[in-house]
Order: structure tokens, then C-alpha cells, then sequence
């Protein structure tokens, strides 16, 4: 599992850049996972990558976008607005989460 | 074993190849097993940035009709694929049993009713076109049809709309 460097902390990813252990994440890292894919993290981001790490805990799997959006309560439009082109896989990143498997 | 990376290794979301990646599926079947096909594919695609145009024609039409997108129907008759005696198919209230089954097998899954589906298809940015002819065919006007569908368009509209989109028939 490669290590890599982020915000001057090691942490462990998959091949693509993704954090592989959940609690090596925290809010100050989100920040600068998000700098990392160009996001400037707001509350509003926090509150639904907040949601994402609540919801992982319980299904032990990452969220889809479907799932936050009905679950999560947060709109699926302002999730777009929020996490652009890719939210779910951006969401998921962002939250120190594997990408989402569910296909809906 | 550890492999440490001077580099940051950061998701490349937006920087790939095909970054104005389009796509265009052809909705053309009314029934409850071919309608989600097209859906499932359109709303992935939208989730990976893809622009993405459905049109809605002939039997597909019943996907987008306000009548009849909440109540489509699952045959088991002409469908071997259930791997069911092709005559109980044919009996009285199959149709109803076996859709009632695949439309709880799609709840089961957490995937949305059509009408909820294409609500979420919409809110992602998906564009939904109506075939003109279908309309004309079935008398009916965009009063008929899901709030969300933004036009009754020609055929060729639609091939112009979509230049350069990779394209699904469904």
C-alpha cells in the first residue's frame, strides 16, 4: 500500500490517491484533500463529508451520491454545485473514503 | 510492504482525456425491465462528469407519459431469460406478480421508482428529450409528459443536439 504526503502527513492510499485507513483522516487533512483536487472546503462540504464518515461506520461501505442525497438529506443539485463533475468519488476522497461500489 | 512517494498521489478527477465526454441513450422500450437499463446508465454517467441526453420514443414514451411512468409492467410471456415454463407467463395476474417482484428486487437495491429516477437524472444535470413523432402518434402535448422533460424534439434535433456523443440504443 503506498504511503504518500499530504498537508506534511503521511497517510496510506490505494493506487489512485484514495485513503485507505479511516482514521488517519481528519478535518484539517479534508482541507487539504480538497485543495489537493481543487475544492476550497467549506462548512457546507464538511457537513456532507461528515455525513459520508457517519454513514460508513454504519454500513461499512461508502455511500453512492443516491444515498447521501436521500439518507443524507443533502440535494443531489447542490451536491453537483458542491462537489463538481464527479461528486461522489470527489465526496468520497474528500471524506478519506474507498469510492463508492453501489451503481445508483 | 511500503512504497513512500515524494509526490503527492492526488485522483486525477478532471484532468483526463475525454473531459467533454458526451452521451446519448435511446430510450425505446415501456417496460419495467427496459426502462432502467438506460437510467442507471445515464445517472452513472452523469456522476462521472459525462454530459448526458436521453430521448424518449415510441414504447419509450410510457417512461416520460405522466399516465403510465409510475405503473410500468414486467412480462414473464416472450422473456426466456426468467428461465420460468414460458406458459405460466400466459396465466391470469403474472404480469402483476411478476412485476410487483422486480419492482421489489429494485427497491431492495436502493434504485428509485422511475419517476423518482428520472427526478434524480434531472437534478444531476441529465437533459430528457421527447420524440416528436411518438407525440404526434399518441396526441399527446408536453402538459402529458414528466415536468422535467424539457422538449418535444425531432428526431434529427435530436442527432444535432447530441453531434459528437457516444450513443446508446435501449
Amino acid at each position: 500500500m503506498p504511503v504518500t504526503t499530504i498537508a506534511d502527513r503521511e497517510v496510506h492510499v490505494d493506487e489512485e490517491g484514495f485513503l485507505t485507513s479511516y482514521d488517519e483522516w481528519n478535518p484539517d487533512l479534508a482541507r487539504a484533500l480538497a485543495a489537493a483536487i481543487g475544492l476550497e472546503l467549506t462548512d457546507e462540504h464538511l457537513a456532507v463529508v461528515d455525513f459520508l464518515r457517519r454513514d460508513f461506520l454504519t454500513k461499512d461501505e461508502t455511500p453512492t451520491l443516491r444515498r447521501v442525497a436521500t439518507v443524507g438529506g443533502f440535494p443531489t443539485k447542490q451536491l453537483f454545485v458542491l462537489f463538481p463533475k464527479k461528486p461522489a468519488k470527489k465526496m468520497a476522497y474528500v471524506a478519506g473514503l474507498p469510492k463508492p461500489k453501489g451503481c445508483v | 510492504m511500503s512504497v513512500t512517494q515524494t509526490t503527492p498521489i492526488v485522483p486525477s478527477f478532471d484532468d483526463e482525456a475525454g473531459g467533454d465526454r458526451k452521451l446519448a441513450i435511446i430510450c425505446s422500450k415501456g417496460s419495467l425491465d427496459m426502462a432502467y437499463p438506460g437510467l442507471v446508465l445515464a445517472n452513472a454517467a452523469l456522476g462521472e462528469g459525462v454530459e448526458t441526453h436521453l430521448f424518449f420514443t415510441f414504447w419509450g414514451f410510457d417512461l416520460i407519459n405522466k399516465k403510465t411512468m409510475g405503473d410500468l409492467k414486467f412480462t414473464m410471456l416472450g422473456n426466456v431469460a426468467t428461465h420460468m415454463p414460458q406458459g405460466l407467463g400466459a396465466l391470469p395476474g403474472m404480469t402483476a406478480m411478476a412485476t410487483r417482484k422486480m419492482k421489489k428486487s429494485i427497491a431492495e437495491v436502493g434504485v428509485p421508482e422511475v419517476p423518482e429516477f428520472l427526478e434524480q437524472i434531472s437534478d444531476s444535470g441529465g437533459h430528457l428529450w421527447a420524440c416528436r413523432m411518438s407525440a404526434d402518434m399518441n396526441h399527446l402535448t408536453e402538459d402529458d409528459l414528466y415536468d422535467g422533460v424539457e422538449a418535444i424534439i425531432s428526431a434529427s434535433d435530436f442527432i444535432e443536439k447530441t453531434a459528437g456523443a457516444q450513443l446508446l440504443f435501449v
